[in-house]
């Protein structure tokens, strides 16, 4: 169960004046169960990238493999294959269109064919994983608030039962407690349904805290794909490309400055609680 | 796939002309457009089809780019022609049942294709070259002396300057929304008419509740920003005619006289 890109590149506009690479011979293998944190600047190719992964964008060259198969084969059932790898993308509350939530959460699985019972316990089982109190459910989606909406946009994609879930910017626009439920959300996912995430983000603190291995984009090119710990070690670098570590490692270096004794490869709020509580002692 | 229509899109790049008065572009347009409609021989349609490849070579936007927005409106041609050549009364050449292909359908066929075409590619090369700001302003400043007459100019104008500026919004929105949905397996290229139309809704209502939103968006931004119509507007960049532009129309009527005297008036054998 891994997705591999094979030499993928995509350019946009191919035929004018403007053609753009928004994808450079990328090579990238996601393995079962990851989770990948996806970061790079506005127009890196982070949203290109991760179109490709359910075969929405075909590359202008290069393959992707699903499971040992070129998704662009003739015969590939590339329906089947969003099913498998669930997208959502940004301000996914723009896509919400019936006229209840639970309706709309049953979107997805009807469309992959599952009977009318399997779409409604899909549909509830995800409005539950995401956590939207049940009197809402049949409530318009239009009239929910936005980080409702969200959720109602995460669970249509989960009903659809996907084994990879991709998140295109999910925080994107929320505020800061919103923003934690849904990376709470996310990562309780993972643990109980053993899914693969991929979080695309431009928020070093968002995929620090809890990636396993960051991808790190820059002009569609792929530059550092390594752990949080090995990854922010390149906080020069990482500043050049207008991106920064994340909020609790610049702390650390500061303090390291002022000559306090603390390691420099923290990169969550916890880590940093223990060695400074540790300090304090 | 959105993306590839190009049909009243604007092409960004720099050429003789793109950087013509707009004015000189709409009233070139109109008299093309008058001209194809008044020749009725080859030999005309070969002179406005050879003005029309200087024009495209000029503007330096690739022929392949216009071509490929005329695929949208493939259908439209291919209506047009089986409509002419099968419903034209006159000297039958070819008989399918109740059908029959004339020897004047199959000419006026040809001809309609002929005169859509050149009518189309010459339209969009206006829209190619000019921005839809300088098409409204061009259009505002041509139309200005209906102002007496207690036309709204200028409020049509800028309507039809918003207008021009959601399309690219609403494709943007469209490919989005189209995107998202295909992502939850919607399939909007095959399947059963009633399957297709379900998917449709769930491409249509978000892509209204957004249209709604922006234009609501918009109307607040000029309220913010005291709009009040054309009353005592300025331009910032005013409209004034240069020397290329009185050259561009002499080339205009040149090639409206030509187009006449070969097309319809000479005595020619074609």
């Amino acid at each position: 169960m891994s997705l591999i890109l094979d030499h993928v590149t995509y350019e946009y506009g191919s035929d004018t004046e403007l053609a753009v690479k928004a994808l450079d011979n990328i090579e990238l293998v996601i393995d079962d169960n990851e989770f990948l944190g996806l970061i790079g600047h506005t127009g890196s190719g982070k949203s290109t990238l991760v179109q490709h992964l359910n075969g929405l964008l075909k590359p202008t060259s290069g393959h992707i493999y699903f499971n040992g198969r070129d998704i662009h084969e003739n015969d590939f059932d590339r329906r089947a294959l969003r099913g498998e790898v669930g997208l959502v993308f940004q301000y996914p509350e723009h896509q919400l269109f019936e006229l209840t939530v639970f309706k709309d959460v049953c979107f997805g699985p009807k469309n992959m064919g599952m009977k009318p019972e399997q779409c409604e316990v899909a549909a509830y089982e995800a409005l539950e994983a995401v956590g939207l109190d049940e009197e809402l459910y049949d409530q318009s989606p239009l009239d929910l608030s936005g980080g409702q909406k969200r959720r109602v946009a995460i669970a249509g994609v989960l009903a659809m039962h996907p084994k990879v879930l991709v998140l295109d910017e999910p925080t994107a626009g929320l505020d800061p407690k919103g923003r934690d439920e849904i990376l709470d959300l996310v990562k309780e996912l993972k643990k109980n349904l053993g899914m693969t995430i991929v979080l695309v983000s431009h928020s070093m603190d968002d995929v620090a805290e809890y990636a396993d291995k960051i991808v790190v984009m820059d002009r569609g090119k792929i530059i550092y794909h390594d752990t949080p710990k090995n990854v922010f070690a390149h906080a020069k670098e990482l500043e050049a490309m207008g991106l920064g570590v994340p909020q609790v490692t610049s702390v650390m270096k500061s303090l390291a400055d002022a000559g306090i004794d603390v390691p420099q490869d923290i990169t969550t709020v916890d880590e940093a609680a223990d060695v400074l509580a540790a300090l304090c002692k | 796939m959105l993306r590839d229509i190009t049909l009243g899109q604007y092409y960004q790049t720099d050429s003789i002309l793109h950087r013509l008065d707009a004015r000189v572009k709409i009233i070139g347009t109109f008299w093309f457009i008058i001209s194809i409609f008044l020749i009725n021989r080859v030999s005309g349609y070969l002179v406005a089809a050879a003005f029309l490849a200087l024009v495209i070579k000029l503007s330096h936007v690739p022929f392949r780019y216009m071509i490929k927005g005329l695929k949208s409106i493939m259908i439209l041609l291919m209506i047009t022609f089986a409509f002419n050549i099968f419903l034209t009364p006159g000297e039958i050449l070819v008989q399918f049942g109740p059908l029959h292909v004339s020897r004047e359908g199959l000419v006026l066929a040809l001809k309609m294709a002929v005169r859509l075409i050149l009518l189309i590619i010459g339209s969009s090369l206006m829209t190619l070259t000019t921005t839809p700001n300088n098409l409204t302003d061009g259009l505002e400043k041509i139309f200005n002396p209906l102002k007496v007459l207690h036309v709204p100019v200028h409020e049509v104008a800028m309507m039809m300057s918003i207008a021009l500026r959601f399309i690219p919004i609403l494709i943007d929105e469209t490919d989005k929304i189209m995107k998202a949905q295909m992502a939850r397996g919607a399939d909007f290229e095959s399947g059963s008419l009633m399957k297709r139309a379900v998917s449709l809704g769930a491409l249509l209502e978000p892509l209204f509740i957004s249209a709604f939103q922006r234009a609501n968006d918009l109307a607040m931004a000029m309220e913010a920003r005291c709009y009040r119509g054309g009353e005592g507007r300025t331009k910032m960049k005013p409209l004034i005619y240069q020397k290329k532009d009185y050259l561009a129309f002499l080339v205009i009527y040149g090639y409206l006289v030509v187009c006449v005297l070969i097309g319809r008036v000479l005595p020619l054998p074609f």
